[in-house]
């Protein structure tokens, strides 16, 4: 028998002036996540099913950027998306455009699971939601105070957010933390998806990615967290979630390659990682949180500092957030 | 300076019983297309230019499932998709869920080149189309009479389009006329005929697209393995791809990115790289791939019933096919 590992992630790219009150926050939030995970890990419950449930409480608490506490379109509203994915038959699911389900991974392992598609958005997924009875409720649940403040300051910043290029100008918040990803100002941008991966005793892995997706992004935009291979990869030797700036992630397949890597080179999970993070994002900012089928777990991230928690069945625990 | 290939597609998985008109006009298509394209390579218009005009010009026929011609939803209305890459700097756009703009592929590159996203989808791509002012039309202008006959008997066939699963009952004589299964329909219902273009230029640069209806029947908002970069289209310094098939099977298999993926990990050319992913990748799916390099090679593979394909390179070399 195998032994287990779990990682959860919180989002790539961390204001370097983030109020300390805040980072707690974090911390705290990812070691609740954490527990929650092994707790159910020390029950033997499937790979596949941890995720879901860490993930579920991830978009539940208001701190990071989904389900609760989204990100916001420039509209105003929220569009959420998420991706699960079996590593054992690399069954996936995935769903965008999410507006009134409370738990988008549920919908997405609802998606896997029980449609015949793998990849469901918008209305459509929303009618999916309706006939299997998900809990659903008003976007404004979605929607926070903070979050309010922060679209407006993304569009006082007078820049789109472009996905890989560089903003014309910039505000008083450039002055305040010159990092800029996607566009913005890293005190604006908020990257904060989540997600978690876990290896079980089977050796079975599974991976997940929630988010609201960019600030003041255009309605009807797809980030990386639902696509398969690029925010969420599983297969027989690991599973990874991925976060930071989606257009670098979707061309690097970032998640995908962790394992190709290790398929087509042969090397570890470490190594792996090492080598996508180093070599697949060119100028692009993100990280990434892998387990292989071996009780092995990894961070990696060329970015400002990831949130971020690992947990090994061998007593190892950390909770982190620079390097 | 190298050597210009070109390949394009209109799906894997053919129906063994196709009427002869209907190969013969899909070759036509094929080799329209391809000339098309080759036109344009030998006037050095750039490989993501090439990929553009010639998926258009799939869309823009209805013979294919893309654009008009398009397989219809449970409903009976278009939804399309398409993705385009180009392999210089791995740039991409997609779109899913469109509904009235004339040419996804072009909708795609606009993403792709002119908005801050990698992509758009349903209601917000169509905003976006609007505001770059690009030819719109009403849903029916998609919708043709073989495709509304073609949704009634996949209804009748009472099979949900399992992506991966097996129907639990095919009732209807296309069961008992044709037996091979495809995404959970029998193959004369399935209509698997999405459309790709991948090149290599004379620069060396490589690119590829992808466009489809999607799967006959499917339910609202599904979306597919072609507007996913990875998945049905991908394209990089080495080569670019687009894939056809089981939507599920590219997906889980990421079937594009891993053609590039083996060629870059394991050093291997073009053509090896699309044997290991077909034989590999695939486990029980059915689907097909095309597939150029940066050294002017270009490759088709695929594990199911056929694939309409066409291809051409700078030596003179020119082949439209269907079958092995």
């Amino acid at each position: 028998m195998g032994r287990w590992a779990i990682a959860v992630h919180g989002g790539a790219g961390i204001d370097p002036n983030l109020p300390v009150e805040r980072q707690e926050q974090a911390k705290q939030l990812l070691t609740r996540c954490l527990n929650l995970g092994i707790a159910a890990l020390r029950s033997n419950v499937s790979a596949i099913d941890v995720v879901e449930l860490v993930v579920r409480e991830l978009e539940t608490d208001p701190l990071f950027n989904s389900g609760r506490g989204s990100a916001l379109t420039e509209n105003g509203t929220v569009e959420m998306e998420a991706s699960i994915m079996d590593g054992t038959k690399r069954r996936c699911g995935a769903v965008s455009g999410i507006t009134t389900v409370k738990n988008p991974i549920s919908l997405a392992r609802l998606v896997m699971d029980k449609s015949p598609h793998s990849y469901l958005a918008f209305s459509g997924a929303e009618d999916f939601a309706r006939t299997e009875g998900v809990e659903t409720v008003d976007n404004d649940y979605f929607v926070t105070e903070d979050n309010v403040g922060m679209l407006k300051l993304a569009k006082e910043a007078n820049s789109i957010l472009f996905d890989y290029r560089v903003p014309l100008i910039g505000c008083a918040a450039v002055t305040d933390s010159p990092l800029q990803m996607n566009g913005l100002p890293i005190s604006i941008y908020a990257p904060e998806t989540v997600g978690c991966v876990v290896v079980d005793r089977e050796g079975r892995c599974a991976a997940g990615t929630s988010t609201g997706g960019l600030m003041n992004k255009m309605m009807g935009r797809i980030g990386d967290s639902p696509l398969i291979g690029a925010g969420t990869y599983a297969s027989e030797l690991c599973g990874v979630s991925c976060t930071g700036e989606g257009e670098a992630i979707i061309r690097s397949t970032l998640a995908r390659d962790v394992s190709a890597v290790m398929e087509y080179k042969g090397v570890g999970l470490q190594e792996a990682v090492d080598y996508v993070i180093k070599h697949r994002l060119d100028e692009g900012f993100a990280g990434l949180i892998a387990v292989s089928n071996k009780g092995e777990v990894v961070c990696g991230f060329n970015s400002n500092g990831m949130f971020r928690g690992c947990a090994t069945e061998d007593g190892f625990m950390e909770v982190a957030m620079w390097e």
